[in-house]
C-alpha cells in the first residue's frame, strides 16, 4: 500500500487505480467543467487507460468514462491512491 | 415545451420518436447552433411545440453558443416554456440530475424522462424511479427512447404538467417579482407562462457564503430580468455567479458583472471557492438522492463497452481500426459517392439536351439548359457526398466511436491546436470541402470549429484533381524519370498534396493566434457506452443536413452559377455570329457527305464558342486582368478559366476546352493537351512552360476557386464576414504562392522550355 501522498497529480495514478480526488487546481473554466461532470474533491475515481499516443487519459468517474489530457490531469490532485 | 438532456442521454431520439417526420430545423440566430422544433401531441387536442435544447452537461456558460442552452429554457430565445423535458441516462444518473436540478431550480415545471432504463438494468442497476419522482419533487417516467417504451407514459405525463400548469397560472403570479406582479394579466400578457410553486423542488443547501452571494447579486439580476419569476432570478443569480469571470458572452449588463465579481472576490477573501461551493452543493443533494433510490449490482461487472475499448483504444489495434474506419470514410467520400455524382451528371446532360431538342434556340433556351440546369446540376452534385458523410458521421457518432476517434488522433491533433475531433473535417477536405465544412459541427469551440472550417478548403479536394491532371499530361514528360524512379508527374502531384496538407495545418495555427485567438477549451471528453444507433434517427439526421445545404448553401450556389453562365455566355459578337452562319450555310452545301458535314458543324459550333468567350463579359474580365496574371506566368485565357472555375474547379477544365474550340474536352484529352502545349502567348512564347504549369496547380492549392465552399461556410458560419475573409486569405495565398514560384523560377531558369 502507497503512502498518502496529498500532492499527488491524477495523471500519475497507475492504471488501474482508483483514488479520491482531493481539489481541482486546473484554470477555472476546466475546474468547472470538471466539477459540474462531479469531478469534484472528495469523488472516487479510477483511471482507466491511456490513449495509444499516450495522452489523454481515460477516467471512470460516477458511473461514467471521461477523457482528459495529461496536462490537465497533472492539476486534479488526489490522495487514498490504491 | 422544451427538451433538454445531456449530449449523448438519448435526446435525438427521443425528440424524433415525440415529433415523428414533422420537425423544422434551422439555426439560432447569429450563431453557428443548430435550433429543432416540432409539434407533439401529447393527449387527443394536446398539441404543443417542441423544442431541442442543444445537448448540455450544466446551463451555466462561457461562450455564445453555450448559452443558448440557458436562453432556451429561460425563455429568453422564443418564450418561457411551458414545461421542460429532461432526458435522464439513467447508466450515468448523477450526472444527468445535475442539470436537471439546475432546470427545476429556475421553478419551471419538468418532467423527467429516465432513459436507458434497459440498459441499466442489463448493468445490474436497479432505479427506483417512484422514489426517485418523490425526492425531487416532479414526474419521473422510465422510458427507453431507442425502443420506444415509456412513451405513451411521458406523453400523460406531460399533459398533466400542462394542466396543472394551467390551473396555476393564476397563483404564479404571487411568486412573481414586485417589478411584473400586477396579476394574472401580466402572465398572461407574458405567454401564460405558468411556474411550478418553487416548494415542490428540492432546496439545495448551498451554504452561507453561496446565499450571501446570491444576495449580493440578486438585485442586479432582478434588474437585468424584469419578467422573471422569483426562482428564475434565483436560478440566473447562480447562473450568473458559476459563468461570469472569464466568459466571452454577449449582452451580460455591466452591474451583473461587477457583483458577481465583487462576491467572487468576496468569498475568496474569506477563502471560499463559490464555484466549488455550488456545485458541491448539488452533488451533495444528488448524490443523497441517488444513493437512496438506486441498488447497485454487489460486483461492478465489466461492461461490454469496457471490453470493446479494450481493443479500440489499444495502443496498436486501436490505431488499426481507427485507420480501417477512416478509410472506410474515405472510401465512401470518393468511391461510393461517384456512380451516384456521375448519374447526377448524366441526368443534367439528359435534361439539358431535352431542353435543347425541346425548345426553340434563343437566350431562354440557353438560360434554361446552360442556367437554370447546370445550375442545379452543380447543387445536386453534392448531395451523394453530403449523405455519406453524415451518415458515416452519425453513424460513429451514436454509436459512440466518434469520441473514441478524438481520444485515439488527440495527441497528434493537440500538435497543431486542435482537438481529437477536428480530425474527421480536416480528413473530409480531401473529398471535398463542402460535406467538410457541414461536418465541423461535432467540434464544441467555436474558434476550433472556425478555425478548421476556414482552413480545411486548402485539402486538395477531388475537384482540383482534374485540373492537376490536365496540367501535369501537358507539360511534364510522362517517360522521363527523376533519379530514374519517380516520374515527375506523380512527384509534382505529390508535392501539391503534401503542399496542402502543410499549408492547412498552418492556416489553423495562424487563425489560432490571430482572428480566432484565444483560450482553447481543454479537452473534456465523455467517452459515451457503445450502443447501436438507431437508422430511422441516423436517416433523419441526414435527410436535415441535406435539406438545409439544398435550401440554405443551395440557392446561393444556383444563383451564383447562372451569374456566371451569364458572364461566360455573354454579350455575344454579332459579326462572330454572322461569320459562322456563313461558314455554316457554305459548308452545308460544299460537303457532301452527311457524316462528315455533322462533323464539319460541330467543329464550326466549337470554335464559335471559342470566338465568343473572347468577347463575353468573361473574356473581357480576363483580358482586363491579365496584366495582374502575367507576373504568375498566366495569359487572359487562363484568366477566363479562373473566373469559370469559379463555379466549381473541374470547370477549368472544359472552360479551356471551349477556349480552344474543343467541345466537351476533359483533363485526359489529348487535343487539348496538345493544344495547351502549343500554345503561345501575346509575345509568340510558349504559354504552358513546365513553369508557368507549377505556378498554376500552385493557385488551384490555395485559391478558394469555389463558390460553392464560400456559400456553406456563409451557412454554417452565420456570417458573410467569415466566408469573406477566407477567399481574401486564399486569394492572396495563392496569388503569393505562384508570384514566387514563377518569378524566382524564370530568375534562375527552371522549367521555362
Amino acid at each position: 500500500m502507497a503512502l498518502p501522498d496529498p500532492c499527488r497529480g491524477l495523471d500519475r495514478v497507475p492504471i488501474g487505480s482508483r483514488a479520491i480526488v482531493s481539489e481541482v487546481r486546473c484554470e477555472r473554466s476546466t475546474a468547472r467543467r470538471l466539477m459540474e461532470l462531479g469531478l469534484l474533491p472528495g469523488t472516487a475515481v479510477r483511471v482507466v487507460r491511456v490513449a495509444p499516443m499516450g495522452c489523454p487519459i481515460e477516467l471512470r468517474v460516477r458511473d461514467f468514462s471521461l477523457s482528459i489530457r495529461r496536462a490537465e490531469a497533472a492539476r486534479v490532485t488526489v490522495d487514498q491512491v490504491g | 415545451m422544451h427538451l433538454a438532456g445531456n449530449p449523448n442521454a438519448g435526446k435525438s431520439t427521443l425528440f424524433n420518436r415525440l415529433t415523428g417526420l414533422k420537425a423544422r430545423v434551422g439555426n439560432y440566430p447569429g450563431i453557428t447552433v443548430e435550433r429543432k422544433a416540432g409539434p407533439v401531441r401529447c393527449a387527443p387536442g394536446l398539441d404543443v411545440e417542441l423544442v431541442d435544447v442543444p445537448g448540455t452537461y450544466s446551463l451555466s456558460a462561457r461562450s455564445p453558443e453555450e448559452q443558448i442552452a440557458v436562453s432556451t429554457v429561460l425563455g429568453e430565445v422564443d418564450g418561457l416554456p411551458d414545461a421542460v423535458v429532461v432526458v435522464i441516462d439513467a447508466t450515468a444518473l448523477t450526472r444527468n440530475l445535475y442539470l436537471a436540478l439546475q432546470i427545476m431550480e429556475t421553478g419551471l415545471p419538468t418532467v423527467l424522462a429516465l432513459n436507458m432504463m434497459d440498459r441499466a438494468r442489463a448493468e445490474g442497476l436497479a432505479i427506483d424511479a417512484s422514489a426517485l419522482s418523490d425526492a425531487l419533487g416532479t414526474p419521473v417516467v422510465p422510458i427507453s427512447a431507442s425502443r420506444g417504451e415509456g412513451l405513451d407514459a411521458l406523453r400523460e405525463a406531460l399533459s398533466e404538467r400542462l394542466r396543472a400548469g394551467d390551473a396555476m397560472t393564476g397563483a404564479a403570479a404571487d411568486v412573481r417579482t414586485e417589478t411584473s406582479a400586477d396579476g394574472a394579466n401580466a402572465a398572461s400578457a407574458a405567454g401564460g407562462a405558468p411556474l411550478a410553486s418553487a416548494a415542490t423542488c428540492p432546496r439545495v443547501a448551498y451554504g452561507d457564503a453561496v446565499e450571501d452571494a446570491i444576495d449580493a447579486v440578486l438585485p442586479a439580476i432582478a434588474e437585468w430580468r424584469p419578467d422573471a419569476s422569483g426562482p428564475a432570478v434565483r436560478a440566473w443569480a447562480l447562473w450568473a455567479l458559476l459563468s461570469l469571470g472569464d466568459d466571452e458572452l454577449r449582452g451580460v449588463p455591466d452591474a451583473v458583472r461587477e457583483r458577481v465579481s465583487a462576491a467572487h472576490a468576496r468569498a475568496a477573501g474569506r477563502g471560499e471557492d463559490l464555484d466549488r461551493a455550488i456545485i458541491a452543493a448539488r452533488y451533495a443533494l444528488l448524490d443523497r438522492i441517488t444513493e437512496a433510490v438506486v441498488r447497485r449490482p454487489e460486483a461492478e461487472r465489466r461492461s461490454f463497452t469496457d471490453r470493446l475499448d479494450a481493443v479500440l483504444t489499444h495502443r496498436v489495434l486501436g490505431l488499426l481500426v481507427f485507420a480501417v474506419v477512416m478509410y472506410i470514410v474515405f472510401e465512401a467520400l470518393f468511391t461510393w459517392s461517384a456512380p451516384l455524382m456521375d448519374g447526377i451528371g448524366d441526368a443534367v446532360s439528359w435534361t439539358q439536351d431535352a431542353i435543347k431538342t425541346g425548345m426553340a434556340p434563343g437566350a431562354l433556351q440557353a438560360l434554361l439548359a446552360d442556367g437554370v440546369v447546370a445550375g442545379v446540376g452543380n447543387v445536386v452534385t453534392f448531395v451523394p457526398q453530403i449523405a455519406f458523410l453524415f451518415l458515416l458521421l452519425g453513424f460513429l457518432e451514436d454509436s459512440g466511436y466518434l469520441a473514441r476517434v478524438a481520444f485515439v488522433i488527440d495527441k497528434a491533433m493537440s500538435k497543431a491546436g486542435l482537438h481529437g475531433r477536428a480530425f474527421i473535417p480536416l480528413m473530409g477536405g480531401y473529398a471535398c470541402a463542402v460535406p467538410a465544412v457541414m461536418s465541423t459541427r461535432t467540434i464544441e469551440s467555436r474558434r476550433d470549429r472556425l478555425a478548421t472550417m476556414l482552413a480545411l478548403p486548402l485539402m486538395t479536394c477531388s475537384a482540383r484533381l482534374p485540373v492537376y491532371v490536365l496540367i501535369i499530361a501537358t507539360v511534364f514528360s510522362s517517360t522521363h524519370r527523376v533519379w530514374g524512379i519517380f516520374s515527375e508527374g506523380a512527384l509534382a502531384l505529390f508535392a501539391m498534396y503534401a503542399v496542402s496538407a502543410l499549408s492547412t495545418v498552418g492556416a489553423v495555427a495562424v487563425m489560432r493566434r490571430t482572428v480566432l485567438r484565444g483560450p482553447s477549451p481543454a479537452l473534456v471528453l465523455e467517452l459515451p457506452p457503445y450502443r447501436m444507433p438507431s437508422w430511422p434517427t441516423l436517416l433523419r439526421t441526414t435527410w436535415d443536413r441535406v435539406r438545409t445545404f439544398l435550401v440554405e448553401a443551395g440557392t446561393i450556389i444556383l444563383a451564383i452559377s447562372i451569374v456566371l453562365w451569364a458572364l461566360l455566355a455573354y454579350p455575344k459578337n454579332p459579326a462572330v455570329t454572322a461569320r459562322f452562319d456563313a461558314q455554316r450555310a457554305e459548308a452545308a452545301q460544299s460537303v457532301a457527305s452527311p457524316e462528315a458535314r455533322a462533323a464539319k458543324l460541330r467543329a464550326l459550333s466549337a470554335e464559335e464558342a471559342g470566338a465568343q468567350l473572347d468577347y463575353s463579359f468573361a473574356g473581357r474580365v480576363g483580358h482586363a486582368i491579365e496584366p495582374a496574371l502575367r507576373p504568375l506566368g498566366f495569359d487572359w485565357r487562363i484568366g477566363v478559366g479562373l473566373i469559370a472555375a469559379f463555379a466549381a474547379r473541374e470547370t477549368f477544365v472544359s472552360t479551356l476546352g471551349t477556349m480552344f474550340g474543343l467541345a466537351n474536352a476533359d483533363e485526359t484529352s489529348q487535343p487539348l493537351h496538345k493544344a495547351l502545349a502549343t500554345a503561345t502567348n501575346a509575345r509568340g512564347a510558349p504559354l504552358m512552360t513546365p513553369l508557368a504549369g507549377v505556378s498554376l496547380m500552385l493557385f488551384f492549392v490555395f485559391a478558394c476557386q469555389c463558390m460553392s465552399t464560400i456559400a456553406i461556410v456563409r451557412r454554417e458560419s452565420g456570417s458573410w464576414k467569415w466566408p469573406l475573409l477566407m477567399f481574401a486569405y486564399m486569394t492572396v495565398l495563392a496569388y503569393g504562392a505562384s508570384f514566387a514560384a514563377y518569378q524566382i523560377g524564370s530568375a534562375l531558369g527552371w522549367g521555362l522550355g
